[in-house]
C-alpha cells in the first residue's frame, strides 16, 4: 500500500498533486458556497483554450535547450502586430483570424531567428536574459504603437495621434473561435473551435516531435555534448527551437484575443509570459524537459485555480476590492511556487 | 627524537565494497625524502587523503590500520587536525591569490598583527593592525630557505609558473612546526630547470629536518631527489626499496607489471590485418582542455586493434576526441588516403568513423531517453536510418527502431527491463553497452573506443572488451580502444601506441617487455635507451 501510494506520488509528482488536490478544494468550497459551478466551469474551459497555445510555446523552446522561454512578449507583440495590421487592411470575420496568422508569420520568424542567434551567444543565463529582452521589447513597441500610421478608426484614438490602449474585436475577428460549432448546456458552453485548434496545434507539435528535426532538436536541448557528438548542429537547433517558440505565441496571442474580444496593446504584454511559464512547470516540465501533456494538464490546472479561486475568496473575504489583490497573490503564490521547481526533480 | 616522522601501517580502505588500498604501510624519517610512486589508480590518492583525514574518507566509512606521527598514534579527521599535526600539502594547482603580494599569500589567515586603539576599546582581535615587517621578514625567511632571490613585496600575478609553486612551499614552511610536507606531482607543471630548482629546494629543505613525500610518475627525478621509494601497484604495496638498491629499469617494471589479465584473445590476428593504413594521422593537434595532443603521427591499419595508452592528461584521450571533431584540432589526417576534414564531427561519422566518448554520462547517453532512442539517434541524424518519409517531411520509423533495439539488447547482452527503460537507470557497464550499440548502429568501418571499462565491474569489463574483440575478428573492424588500464590493452590489442606529453612515445607489442612499458609511460625511454646504450629487447 505504502509502496503504490509512493509509486503514484513520485509518477504525478508533489507539486501537481498539491496544486490539483488545492484545485479540487476550490471546487467544493465554490458549490458549497452556492457559486454557479456552470458558468465557472465554462469559464474554466474558455480560459484553459485561450491561454493553451502561449503555453504550448514553452515546448519548443525547453526541448531545443532555450529553457521556458521568458521572451514570450517577442512572439506577442509579433502576433498583435499581425492583428492591427489585419485591422487596418479591413479582413474581418474568419480572414480577419487567419489574415491576422499570416501577417504574423513573417514577423515571427524573423524576430525568432535573431532571438534565437541572440541566445546561442549567452548560453547559459538564457532565462534571465530573455526575461529582460522582453520587458525591452514592450517597452520599445510601446513608442511604435504612438507612431505606427495607421488609420483604422477602431484603433485609433480620437484625437491626438497613435492606437488606443485596447482595440475591441467585436466587428472583426472577436470570438471566432469560441463560436465555431459552439455547444449550449443550459448554463455551460463549451467553445469547441478553441479547443479544436488547441488540440490541432498540440498535434502539429507532436508530429514535429516525431521527425528527424524534432528528434535532433531534443537531443540537442537533452545533451547538448551528445548531440555533438552526433553531428547535430545544437546552435541551428536552438534557433529552430526559438523561431517555432516565438510563432506560437504570436498564434496564441491572436487566438487569446479573439477569445478575450479586444487587442491589448502597451504594456499588456509585459508579464503576459510568466503566467505560461508557470503553467507548464506545474504541468510536470522542468527547464529541460517538457511534453505536450505536460502543457495540456499544465494549463488547465493554473487557468481552473485561477478563475475559481477568484470567486471563492470574493465570497469568503467580503470587503471593497480585496478580490484583485487575492488574485494578484494567488497568481503570483502559484508563479513563484512553479518557478521554485524549475530545476525540476533528478 | 622520533625515529619516524609518519608511519602508516596496513591501510586498508573499501570504497563502497571495493577495496582501493590492501594493506599498504609506509614510513618516513625525519629529514628523508620519501618518493611514492604508481600509475594512476594505483592508489596515491586515497592514501594521501587518509593522511590529510580528507570528509570523503570519512563520510564512506573511514579506513582500518594505524597512522603515527612522531611515533605516536593519531587520528585525522580533518585538514586542518592535519596541519595541527605538522603535515603540510603543497599541491599542483596552485592556491594563490593574484592580486596579493609574496608575503599576503604566505601569511594569508595567519596574519601576524598587534594592538591598536579600535581593537583595545573593542577587545576584538579581527580589529589589530598588520605587523607588516614582522610579516615581511617571516616570509623573507621563508624564501631564503628555499633559495628564492625574489622581493616578497612582488605581486603574484605574473610572476612565472615555476615561482609559484616555490611560494606555496613557502607558505607551508612558514607555518610553525612543520614536520612533513606532501608534494603531489610538483614537477608537472614546470619545466626541467625549474623542477631542478625545485628538487634543489626540496632537498635543501629535508636537511633542516622536514620529512619530504614525493608523489610522482618521472623516475628521473625520484633517483636524482629520493632517499626512499615506495611503489604502490592497484592498491597493493609492491615493493619499498631505498635508491641504491634500484635503478630507473627496474621501478618501471615494478611501476606498471603483470596485472590480473582480463581476457585474452587466442590468437593473433596478424594475419588478417592487411597491410593497408585506414588512417593516416600526421602532425595532429587537439586542443583539449587537461588531455592536448601536440603534434601525433600514426598509421592505423585497416582490421587492428590498436590499444592507446598513456598515463592521465598526457594526451591519448584527445586523439579520438580531435579526429571525431570533439575538440578544435589541426593537422593532416588522411582517411582510406583522401584528406579528411577536421573538426567536423558529421563528416566523420558519415564516413565510417564511429566514436564511443570516454565521458559516458556527460556525452554518450541521453539519461533521460530510452535505450532505443539512444542506439538510433545518431544512425537516423546522420544517415536518415529509422524514418519513414512523407515527402519533405519524415516521421520516426518505430516498429522499425523497436526490432533494431530488441536485436541490440540480444546481441550485446543489455541488462535492462526493456527497450523503453531510461539509460540513466542503467548500470555502468550495461550504460556501456548501450553506447557501444549507437556506434554501431552506424555500421562504422573504424570504431574509437575511448576508456571502454572506466567504472564498470570486472565481469561487465570482460564482456565490454570480449565484443571489442568479436567486433574486430567477425566485422573486421578497425578498433582503436583508449584506456588508462595498460594490462586490458596488453590484452586485446595487436599494438600499443603510448602517450606522453602530447606525442607518441613508442608503439609497443602486447607481449613487450613491463620495463619497457613502464619507461615508455613515464617518458623517459628513449633517454634511458641513449644513455646506457644496451640494448632492450
Amino acid at each position: 500500500m505504502n509502496e503504490a501510494i509512493r509509486d503514484f506520488t513520485k509518477k504525478v509528482g508533489i507539486p501537481r498533486l498539491i496544486i490539483s488536490l488545492f484545485f479540487i478544494f476550490l471546487c467544493f468550497s465554490s458549490i458549497s458556497l452556492g457559486l454557479p459551478f456552470a458558468s465557472l466551469s465554462s469559464d474554466t474551459l474558455r480560459r484553459f483554450g485561450m491561454n493553451g497555445i502561449l503555453v504550448l510555446a514553452m515546448i519548443p523552446s525547453i526541448q531545443s535547450g532555450l529553457g521556458p522561454n521568458f521572451g514570450l512578449p517577442l512572439g506577442i507583440i509579433c502576433g498583435i502586430l499581425g492583428s492591427v495590421l489585419a485591422i487596418e487592411l479591413g479582413l474581418v470575420g474568419a480572414a480577419g483570424f487567419w489574415g491576422a496568422i499570416i501577417i504574423a508569420m513573417p514577423f515571427a520568424i524573423g524576430i525568432g531567428i535573431a532571438y534565437g542567434i541572440m541566445l546561442n551567444k549567452i548560453k547559459g543565463s538564457e532565462m534571465l536574459v530573455a526575461t529582460y529582452t522582453g520587458f525591452s521589447i514592450v517597452s520599445f513597441m510601446s513608442i511604435v504603437w504612438i507612431l505606427i500610421p495607421l488609420k483604422h478608426p477602431e484603433m485609433v484614438w480620437p484625437i491626438g495621434r497613435g492606437l488606443r490602449v485596447t482595440i475591441a474585436l467585436d466587428s472583426t475577428f472577436g470570438n471566432i473561435l469560441n463560436d465555431f460549432l459552439r455547444i449550449d448546456i443550459g448554463k455551460f458552453s463549451i467553445p469547441t473551435g478553441l479547443l479544436l485548434f488547441f488540440f490541432a496545434m498540440c498535434a502539429l507539435i507532436w508530429i514535429f516531435n516525431r521527425s528527424r528535426m524534432g528528434i535532433a532538436m531534443k537531443a540537442s536541448g537533452d545533451n547538448p555534448k551528445f548531440a555533438i557528438a552526433s553531428g547535430i548542429d545544437v546552435d541551428f537547433y536552438r534557433i529552430i527551437g526559438s523561431v517555432m517558440s516565438t510563432t506560437l505565441a504570436s498564434v496564441g496571442i491572436i487566438v487569446y484575443a479573439q477569445s478575450y474580444g479586444f487587442v491589448q496593446l502597451y504594456q499588456a504584454p509585459l508579464m503576459m509570459a510568466f503566467p505560461a511559464v508557470a503553467a507548464v512547470l506545474i504541468g510536470g516540465a522542468s527547464a529541460r524537459k517538457a511534453k505536450i501533456s505536460h502543457v495540456i494538464i499544465g494549463t488547465f490546472l493554473f487557468q481552473g485555480l485561477l478563475t475559481v479561486a477568484l470567486p471563492v475568496a470574493n465570497e469568503a473575504i467580503k470587503v471593497g476590492n480585496l478580490s484583485e489583490v487575492l488574485r494578484m497573490i494567488v497568481q503570483n503564490g502559484i508563479i513563484l511556487y512553479a518557478l521554485t521547481k524549475v530545476g525540476g526533480e533528478s | 627524537m622520533a625515529e619516524y616522522t609518519l608511519q602508516m601501517n596496513n591501510i586498508v580502505k573499501e570504497y563502497y565494497g571495493n577495496r582501493v588500498l590492501k594493506g599498504v604501510s609506509l614510513k618516513v624519517k625525519p629529514g628523508e625524502i620519501h618518493a611514492l610512486l604508481g600509475e594512476n589508480g594505483a592508489g596515491k590518492s586515497t592514501l594521501m587523503n587518509i593522511l590529510f583525514g580528507m570528509p570523503v574518507i570519512h563520510s564512506t566509512g573511514g579506513f582500518e590500520g594505524e597512522v603515527l606521527i612522531n611515533d605516536k598514534p593519531v587520528l585525522v579527521k580533518s585538514p586542518k587536525e592535519a596541519m595541527e599535526q605538522g603535515i603540510g600539502m603543497v599541491h599542483q594547482e596552485f592556491m594563490l591569490v593574484p592580486g596579493f603580494t609574496l608575503t599576503e599569500n604566505i601569511k594569508l589567515n595567519r596574519e601576524i598583527t598587534k594592538p591598536n586603539l579600535v581593537s583595545t576599546v573593542f577587545r576584538n582581535k579581527n580589529l589589530e593592525t598588520l605587523d607588516k615587517a614582522q610579516m615581511d621578514k617571516d616570509a623573507r625567511t621563508a624564501l631564503d630557505k628555499l633559495g628564492m632571490n625574489i622581493d616578497e613585496w612582488v605581486k603574484v600575478q605574473g610572476l612565472p609558473v615555476g615561482h609559484m609553486q616555490f611560494i606555496e612551499i613557502a607558505r607551508e614552511i612558514d607555518k610553525l612546526g612543520i614536520k612533513l610536507l606532501v608534494f603531489d606531482e610538483p614537477t608537472a607543471v614546470l619545466t626541467e630547470s625549474e623542477a631542478g630548482n625545485l628538487i634543489e629546494a626540496m632537498q635543501k629543505l629535508a636537511a633542516t629536518g622536514i620529512s619530504i613525500l614525493f608523489i610522482t610518475h618521472r623516475l628521473d627525478e625520484v633517483m636524482q631527489a629520493a632517499q626512499n621509494i615506495t611503489i604502490l601497484r592497484d592498491g597493493e604495496l609492491v615493493a619499498t626499496r631505498p635508491v641504491e638498491e634500484t635503478n630507473v629499469l627496474e621501478l618501471a617494471e615494478l611501476m606498471v607489471g603483470r596485472k590480473v589479465e582480463v581476457t585474452q584473445k587466442e590468437e593473433s590476428n596478424e594475419d588478417s590485418i592487411l597491410n593497408k593504413t585506414v588512417l593516416s594521422i600526421k602532425n595532429l593537434h587537439v586542443a583539449m582542455p587537461g588531455e592536448e595532443v601536440k603534434g601525433i603521427d600514426l598509421e592505423i591499419h585497416q582490421g587492428e586493434i590498436l590499444g592507446i595508452g598513456g598515463l592521465a592528461g598526457q594526451g591519448k584521450i584527445g586523439i579520438a576526441n580531435g579526429i571525431c571533431g570533439m575538440y578544435p584540432s589541426s593537422g593532416d589526417v588522411k582517411l582510406n588516403g583522401s584528406p579528411m576534414k577536421l573538426n567536423d564531427t558529421r563528416y566523420a561519422l558519415q564516413n565510417g568513423m564511429s566514436f564511443v566518448s570516454e565521458d559516458r554520462r556527460g556525452v554518450g547517453l541521453l539519461l533521460d531517453s530510452s535505450i532505443e532512442d539512444n542506439i538510433v539517434v545518431t544512425t537516423m541524424q546522420i544517415k536518415g536510418g529509422f524514418l519513414k518519409k512523407f515527402g519533405p517531411f519524415t516521421q520516426a520509423d518505430f516498429p522499425h527502431i523497436r526490432e533494431h533495439a530488441l536485436k541490440m539488447i540480444e546481441d550485446l547482452d543489455i541488462r535492462c527491463t526493456g527497450p523503453t527503460q531510461p539509460t540513466r537507470r542503467l548500470s555502468g557497464g550495461n550504460q556501456q553497452k548501450v553506447c557501444v550499440a549507437r556506434a554501431l548502429t552506424l555500421e562504422p568501418d573504424v570504431l574509437f573506443v575511448s576508456e571502454p571499462t572506466r567504472g564498470i565491474d570486472i565481469g561487465a569489463k570482460k564482456l565490454v572488451l570480449d565484443l571489442l574483440v568479436k567486433l574486430n575478428k567477425e566485422l573486421g573492424m578497425t578498433v582503436i580502444i583508449t584506456s588508462s588500464e595498460l594490462a586490458e590493452l596488453r590484452a586485446v590489442c595487436d599494438r600499443i601506441a603510448i602517450v606522453t606529453e602530447g606525442k607518441i612515445e613508442g608503439i609497443l607489442k602486447p607481449d613487450a617487455h613491463d620495463r619497457d612499458f613502464g619507461l615508455m609511460m613515464a617518458g623517459e625511454y628513449h633517454k634511458v635507451m641513449k644513455k646506457s646504450g644496451e640494448a632492450i629487447s
